[in-house]
């Protein structure tokens, strides 16, 4: 069977120059990016290519009468028009629960939920054509507060996320509901503080537009290009709907320009191959911004309170916390999201007694799952705000108080899993605390370097200067009894001048963290030779390496591709230590990491086995800003951090995660938030959601303590997400710092600061 | 209608219809897609290509308003078969992640290296605040400003024997 492939639908094959583990390396696709070559999804083109365009609702919840394609399909250029009739297979996917329409039927359930999609020759034609698709709805009331959700009707009556083994709640629109008790919640302590807080929705906002190309085989089957952090998982979910088994479905990883999460969740993948089916031409999507920002679910909003005690002597005595997020409209991974957000209610830090509840619910806001941080975010935003209380409270060192309660091996969680392994929480604040702040700076000074920049909005009068700590953790790998695993394949062969070359197939989604530098640097140093060439990722190659997601790529696929070079290796010794030129070695290895185990429903303590997570990470950030007290305008000036990272494996990767991941909690902090009307959102574009430039990035000063993980391999654990969760807390410690006020809630707004 | 105009230093020429932005004709019809579509609006600097030597956002110049003028993309920078020195240096710096940003970054920083050789921490920042990247929170962009400029000044000092911008442009990255 031949698959036409599309010109430039992936970058070739690319030859390492520079790097084994521990050494910072030049990225596998460095040259190809920075020369312009590299193929992006929206960047694929295959001959008679069609475009394709989504039609979507414009309405948080309506049902919907009629839809009537003629005018469009009559449209110059069009050449297909499909609705919900036309989905070959199931009606419905999702990631964990299959509630969400390929194309809406009966009702619409958010704003910008796909309803019809059109293919046509040029993408201005398909625009329009989508505009000529006539959809007549009758508007419903749209339940858009997640408290009061469970007194309304179900938004699906079905309730899809029931009966998986969570916790028996039947009240109407409960996506998951947990409870965690854990010791005695009852004991009282010296000193008691409480507070609510909240966050809002925060956007992944990947530069790069969801897009993928689709084309036929000409056999029924069908080739998809896509940018995603999943082959496998969306090729099994793509694969029902289009009435096809899985193997009929080959996707391809192309370019992806950022993910965060974000692309866990299918986008154009159905739609495109649908259209394809249908119209025997590839078809191309290209969402734009304002259709980005609709197009995929984004960090769950949260309104947390807590209650901490703790005693004269400096330890924590019991957390109480009550966790609500609205889920939007559809699951995605919001149970995961739930599970994280209440298992990391404390913070690293060792509680006796604790009751946590968390609850997310359905709405008809926009749909909500994974952004990296993954429910430690909106968790580590109240708890850190509760830690500085206390030690107040106490009359304790805000960061002394931290280090006095830090979580370290040999402790309990409140879920009864025990610490094991590497987690150097007091280590992480130590070196944190030891990173020496800059003095402040004189005035005048060039206001670029003010709070208002080059607004040039003070000369310096109301500004204050404040100074924040903050610690946070999360999980590594996937937890709570998810049969996790990670695949790869290592082909060693000899070149036409006898030197020893090896390809590495892995289906790890590559989405700019660095994936391809892992497996190139793993298998040089495991196979001891210079040249490694990472092949393209894809379904057909090699089995599921699992998601790039919950910080558990770097690991997994170190582990696989160790384990098939290992068998390399051994192989390559029966055969004496050489190959000749037609020889070659080819094997493929899979790689699990302990197995987990799911969290008893009602208490909320693991059940069957010793532990719901693999393994935890820890992040220490200090934080120095400036707020203009009479203007609310802010300026973050430094920020310093300790990271947990394990064991680096391309360090200069590791800096780079650690302050990009600084910069997306700092725009949580500050400025990004998707700002809804009745469930329609109002700031679908850059114009509108900020997210952080350079002026708005200070220096990131950042220490990686290396305190190698034992299970994992080379020691080495993810390192995108303890930034993101920590840096949020961190800047908005420093803000109440300078200001005095409380700031509950993030993006801080410049009224907060003034206090009206 | 028809258009002519020179790009990355080829005569080139694209039927284009009036609602047609520059970004489009280079990305589909002249097989040049290093140029990024990630807003279209202008906010993003994805696009950010040199007009006549002036960097513009390519989604908010009509194809037709570059008819008879000079367009040079991320493809077109470097010499012959060569990587210009601003794209070297961010890829030997690590200021390239998922790497959507980065020809629009890398064009920004060329018209920025043009105008001030040796640009301190402060306009480095102000120069390159309208090109969002996602991934990096800047800093290694801004080693890769400063590791170009040095560069820039290493070759000029060859060429006109004046050492000092690039001991200035070291000390800059000490100070950060």
């Amino acid at each position: 069977m031949s698959t036409p492939t599309p010109e430039t639908a992936q970058a070739p094959a690319r030859k390492l120059e520079i790097g084994r583990v521990g050494e910072s390396a030049r990225r596998v696709d460095a040259i190809p990016k920075v020369a312009g070559e590299f193929a992006y999804a929206s960047d694929l083109f295959a001959a008679e290519m069609l475009w394709g365009h989504t039609v979507r609702s414009p309405h948080a919840h309506a049902l919907i009468r009629a839809i009537d394609t003629s005018k469009a399909l009559g449209m110059p250029g069009v050449h297909a028009v499909l609705t919900h009739e036309d989905v070959p297979g199931a009606k419905r996917y999702g990631l964990e629960f299959q509630d969400q329409p390929v194309l809406a039927f009966e009702r619409v359930r958010y704003y910008g939920e796909p309803v019809a999609i059109v293919a046509a020759e040029h993408p201005e034609q398909a625009r329009r054509a989508a505009e000529a698709v006539h959809v007549e709805y009758e508007e419903l009331d749209p339940i858009t507060d997640p408290a009061t959700a469970p007194d309304r009707e179900a938004i699906h009556p079905e309730a899809w996320t029931q009966g998986h083994g969570y916790r028996d709640d039947p009240r109407p629109n409960v996506v998951r509901s947990i409870v965690i008790r854990h010791g005695d919640p009852d004991a009282q302590g010296d000193v008691s503080v409480e507070g609510t807080y909240e966050l809002g929705i925060q956007d992944q906002a990947f530069l790069g537009p969801e897009s993928g190309l689709a084309v036929p085989d000409g056999e029924g089957g069908v080739d998809i290009y896509v940018a995603t952090q999943w082959l496998h998982v969306d090729r099994d979910q793509v694969a029902p709907c289009l009435g096809l088994t899985p193997n009929r479905v080959r996707i391809h990883l192309a370019g992806v320009g950022g993910a965060f999460g974000g692309r866990e969740d299918l986008s154009m993948q159905i739609h495109g191959a649908m259209l394809a089916l249908h119209t025997n031409r590839p078809v191309k999507f290209v969402y734009n911004r304002e259709e980005s920002f609709v197009g995929h679910i984004h960090r769950h909003p949260a309104r947390i309170w807590m209650e901490h005690r703790g005693n004269r002597d400096g330890k924590l005595v019991a957390v109480h916390a009550k966790i609500l997020l609205d889920g939007g409209a559809y699951a995605s991974s919001s149970t995961a999201v739930t599970s994280n957000a209440a298992s990391f209610a404390c913070g690293p830090y060792a509680v006796p007694n604790a009751h946590i509840e968390a609850e997310c619910m359905y709405t008809n806001n926009p749909p909500c799952g994974a952004m990296r941080g993954f429910g430690s975010v909106q968790s580590c935003f109240a708890h850190e705000a509760q830690m500085d209380k206390l030690a107040d409270a106490l009359g304790i060192g805000r960061i002394d108080f931290r280090e006095r309660n830090a979580l370290g091996p040999g402790d309990v969680l409140p879920t009864g899993q025990i610490v094991t392994g590497s987690f150097p929480v007091a280590d992480v604040i130590k070196r944190c605390a030891e990173i020496p702040i800059p003095e402040p700076e004189e005035l005048p000074r060039d206001p670029i370097r003010l709070p208002g920049g080059a607004g040039n909005t003070t000369r310096g009068e109301g500004v204050r200067r404040g100074v924040g700590f903050a610690v946070g953790f999360k999980n590594i790998c996937y937890s709570e009894g998810f049969d996790d695993f990670c695949a790869a394949r290592v082909r060693l062969f000899a070149d036409a001048d006898g030197e020893l070359v090896a390809e590495v197939y892995s289906a790890a989604a590559e989405v700019g963290q660095g994936v391809v530098n892992v497996m190139a640097q793993v298998a040089r140093t495991e196979l001891d030779i210079e040249n490694v060439v990472v092949a393209p990722h894809s379904t057909d190659a090699v089995a599921s390496a699992g998601s790039s997601s919950a910080s558990r790529q770097t690991w997994m696929t170190a582990g696989a591709v160790q384990l098939a070079c290992q068998e390399v290796r051994s192989e390559l010794a029966r055969r004496g230590g050489k190959l000749e030129l037609g020889d070659e070695i080819d094997a493929e290895r899979v790689y699990r990491h302990a197995r987990t185990f799911p969290l008893d429903p009602d208490t909320g303590q693991v059940v069957g086995g010793d532990k719901a997570h693999v393994a935890f990470a820890c992040s220490a950030m200090r934080v120095v800003a400036e707020v203009d007290v009479e203007l609310g305008l802010t300026r973050v000036v430094w920020i310093g951090t300790a990271q947990d990272v394990g064991r680096a494996i391309n360090p200069q990767a590791v800096y780079g995660q650690i302050e990009g991941g600084t910069a997306q909690g700092l725009g949580l902090a500050l400025m990004e938030e998707i700002q809804t009307k009745d469930g329609l959102i109002t700031n679908a574009s850059f114009t509108d959601y900020l997210i952080p430039t350079a002026l708005d990035m200070p220096p990131v000063v950042s220490e990686l303590v290396e305190d190698p993980e034992p299970d994992a391999p080379y020691g080495a654990k993810g390192v995108g997400e303890p930034p993101t969760v920590v840096s949020t807390a961190a800047i908005v410690a420093a803000l109440r710092a300078g200001t005095g006020r409380d700031l509950t809630r993030v993006p801080v707004r410049p009224d907060e600061i003034v206090g009206l | 209608m028809k258009i002519d105009l020179t790009v990355n230093g080829e005569k080139r020429d694209a039927d284009v219809w009036a609602g047609e932005s520059l970004l489009y004709t280079l990305r589909e019809q002249l097989g040049l897609p290093g140029s990024k579509n990630a807003c279209e609006q202008g906010e993003c600097g994805s696009c950010s290509v040199l007009l006549d030597g002036k960097l513009v956002c390519a989604c908010l110049v009509l194809a037709a308003q570059a008819d008879g003028h000079e367009v040079v993309t991320v493809e077109g920078l470097g010499e012959e078969g060569e990587l210009h020195r601003v794209q070297e240096a961010f890829a030997e710096t690590g200021a390239v992640q998922c790497g959507f940003c980065t020809p629009g970054l890398i064009v920004a920083t060329v018209a920025l290296l043009e105008e001030k050789p040796d640009p301190t921490d402060d306009e480095v920042r102000e120069a390159l605040s309208g090109n969002l990247c996602r991934c990096t929170g800047y800093a290694k962009i801004f080693d890769a400003v400063r590791t170009a400029a040095a560069a820039g000044a290493e070759t000029s000092a060859g060429a006109e024997t004046d050492a000092g911008a690039g001991g200035e442009a070291a000390e800059n990255g000490a100070s950060y």
